[in-house]
């Protein structure tokens, strides 16, 4: 079992005739059951195209149509991302992944306001994110699939390289991922983590989770509350950026501490009053999550 | 991206908020020149610095005549001002901002930020201007009234109105903090600012309402679309390894320890100096080379963290993805022997073809540290740091 997507599921990519999608759709559609995954590109200017054999649309409501995909993947620059997810809301998918980095911020206020006031049943993950991974399944997204395993314990996290790195440390113990999901590193998002935990919470095919936050926001403390008052499964937990100094952005648009808020400290106390497990050593994310299962 | 006082103000007025008339001067001859066209009897003198807390720190000074403006120009100018933002060193002043003086009645605080949980711009106000505005977060947290900007209306007449009204403007001075408070949300969106800050904001004796001090700070991933903002920066302000980095691609942020990290990815790169303080280190710097770290990139990158004089030792952690490790190792090696690294380097590299990476910087004669695993990288590096100090 797993959250959001499997070896069923229909994907559009948008920004598929990138350098970028081009290189990711070919590593997605390699992954697993990929091939029969990815069924769709969009491109306006090359409708009636394809790529390698995956053909190009005019628009999503059109490769929607054509294909039966509901689920999109948008790897569009900058400037034009936030319109690529508005168009994906607007045809109506149940789930948009936004790998693109780099979108202004007034782009997204908009773009989320505008799937609340039409009231959109559209999840969205990212922007400025990995994607998710359903191992051995299906992979949507810039992670690297072998380091994965089946298994029955959820990944949630708002970074790339450091959700490869407890991946890692988990299959290398043994313990193989339900779902492992990036839900990006900008201040204005999609899917939070109190979102994916509900998921998690309600997948009868994970069995704990391991959540990984970092500086800036309020986002974990806010899924850690929740977790003190619903969540049936385990969850353990590790916060980046103990170390960054106020002030300063640390590369992710959204890690960044400011008038005091926002800092790992606050975090990790907050989730152990509210009965998560956390460490201090991100190289114990996987010892960490072996100790809380019987 | 940060913008200067003056700079934030000529922004500002753009949109029809009021400020003191003022001038922004680059030398003596210029300041006294500036006072003497602006009129008395009263001017303030106000160092330029991207840092807040200038006043504190002795940056805004009053002037009551012109040899005054001269003597207070030629003090600032040049000086080194230490405010709670800029470090113990502090900012060397260069530019100078010459205003009429003010007439004071009672000050107030504005700001306005991007409200993460609500995901729309959110406007404070409070009726303790002039002071670290922080502190009465802290100390008087209902002392802050906040609006949440719906982003389809932009801010709504009752809305300024009534924030007015609680920061106890007086009745004849609402519609004129109305129209401010809507001008500055349109500056505010209309430049994909991140941050704005009027603090003071003043009520004259005349009980006009004007913008006393002005900052601006803007989304860096929005400065596409102004090029005019964009001219305004000002790399004297910035960090110069920073902006070295930032030629490169290349995100860096220097600290006060002394082990230097490069790692692929943000949060990966803060756990990095998270887990050096963890096994007793000090970490040097932020730096996240990216997806792409090739030879040019960590040459560079090798290059800016040697600059720093306390550097002891680097950890280079790559995790390697779709980035394979033996891509990585060769480019690791390339870059080692251009710079002629003189500390030890622990590297420690996970991912697709580690044992090809590993395999290349075993053979390439250097004296690299490998490490199993990041605890064990941590633990070197150091071991290796205090070893040499």
């Amino acid at each position: 079992m797993s959250i959001l997507i499997n070896r069923n599921t229909k994907v559009i990519t948008q920004g598929i005739t990138g350098k970028t999608g081009q290189f990711h759709t070919r590593m997605s559609r390699d992954y697993a059951n990929g091939r029969n995954c990815f069924v769709a590109g969009v491109n306006p200017k090359k409708a009636g195209e394809d790529f390698e054999g995956i053909p190009i649309f005019a628009s999503v409501k059109d490769a929607k149509a054509k294909t039966g995909a509901t689920v999109s993947v948008i790897y569009v620059p900058p400037p034009g991302a936030a319109g690529a997810i508005r168009e994906a809301v607007e045809a109506g998918l149940d789930l948009v992944i936004c790998i693109t980095e780099g979108i202004p911020v007034r782009d997204m206020i908009e773009v989320r306001d505008r799937m609340r006031r039409q009231g959109s049943k559209t999840l969205l993950i990212g922007p400025n994110c990995p994607g998710l991974i359903t191992p051995d399944e299906i992979k949507i997204g810039i992670m690297p699939g072998h380091i994965h395993k089946q298994g029955r314990i959820g990944v949630v996290s708002r970074s790339g390289t450091l959700t490869y790195e407890a991946v890692w440390q988990l299959s290398e113990l043994g313990y193989g991922q339900s779902s492992a999901v990036g839900i990006g590193g900008d201040p204005v998002n999609g899917l939070k983590h109190i979102d994916v935990m509900k998921l998690f919470n309600d997948d009868p095919g994970t069995e704990a989770v391991v959540m990984i936050g970092e500086i800036g926001g309020s986002d974990e403390e806010t899924a850690a509350r929740w977790v003190r008052d619903n969540m049936k499964k385990p969850v353990v937990g590790f916060i980046a950026g103990v170390t960054a100094p106020p002030g300063k952005r640390m590369g992710h648009a959204g890690a960044i501490i400011s008038g005091g808020k926002g800092t790992a400290q606050e975090k990790l106390a907050v989730m152990e009053e509210c009965g998560i497990k956390v460490t201090r050593n991100p190289a114990e994310m996987g010892k960490l999550l072996k100790s809380v299962l019987k | 991206m940060k913008i200067h006082e003056y700079q934030a103000k000529e922004i500002l007025r753009k949109y029809g908020v009021p400020t003191p008339r003022g001038v922004p001067c680059f030398s003596v001859d210029e300041a006294v020149h500036a006072a003497r066209e602006l009129g008395g009897p009263v001017w303030v003198v106000k160092a330029q610095i991207h840092a807040g807390g200038r006043g504190k720190g002795g940056g805004v000074r009053l002037a009551r005549s012109l040899e005054e403006v001269k003597g207070l120009a030629s003090q600032i100018l040049g000086m080194r001002l230490v405010t709670h933002q800029t470090g113990p060193e502090g900012q060397k002043v260069r530019r100078l901002l010459i205003e009429e003086g003010a007439d004071i009645k009672k000050e107030y605080y504005l700001g306005m930020v991007v409200d993460r949980e609500t995901q729309r711009v959110c406007l404070m106000g409070s009726p303790e201007g002039g002071v670290d505005i922080e502190e009465v977060a802290a100390k008087h947290p209902e002392k802050i009234h906040k609006v949440i900007i719906d982003p389809a209306t932009g801010l709504k007449d009752a809305e300024a109105d009534g924030l007015a009204r609680k920061l106890g403007l007086a009745e004849t001075s609402v519609p004129e903090a109305r129209t401010l408070l809507q001008e500055l949300y349109r500056a505010f969106w209309e430049t994909d600012a991140s941050l704005t800050e009027i603090n003071p904001l003043i009520v004259t004796g005349a009980g006009r309402v004007v913008a006393l001090d002005a900052k601006l700070t803007f989304d860096d991933n929005a400065l596409f679309r102004h090029p005019e903002i964009v001219a305004m920066r000002d790399l004297d302000e910035e960090d110069p390894a920073e902006v070295e980095a930032s030629k490169y691609d290349l995100s860096y942020i220097q600290l006060e320890g002394d082990i230097g990290c490069l790692v692929n990815g943000a949060g990966l790169a803060m756990a990095t100096m998270d887990i050096i303080k963890f096994y007793g280190g000090r970490p040097a710097n932020f730096l996240d080379v990216g997806g792409g770290a090739t030879t040019e990139k960590v040459t560079e990158a090798f290059k800016i963290m040697l600059r720093n004089p306390s550097l002891k030792a680097i950890l280079v952690n790559i995790f390697g993805g779709i980035m394979k490790c033996d891509v990585i190792a060769t480019a690791l090696v390339a870059a080692a022997k251009v710079v002629s690294l003189k500390v030890p380097l622990v590297v420690r590299l996970e991912g697709t073809n580690v044992e090809l990476g590993k395999k290349i910087l075993a053979d390439s004669g250097l004296p690299i540290i490998a490490a199993a695993n990041m605890a064990d990288a941590a633990q070197q590096v150091v071991a290796a740091a205090k070893g040499k100090s």
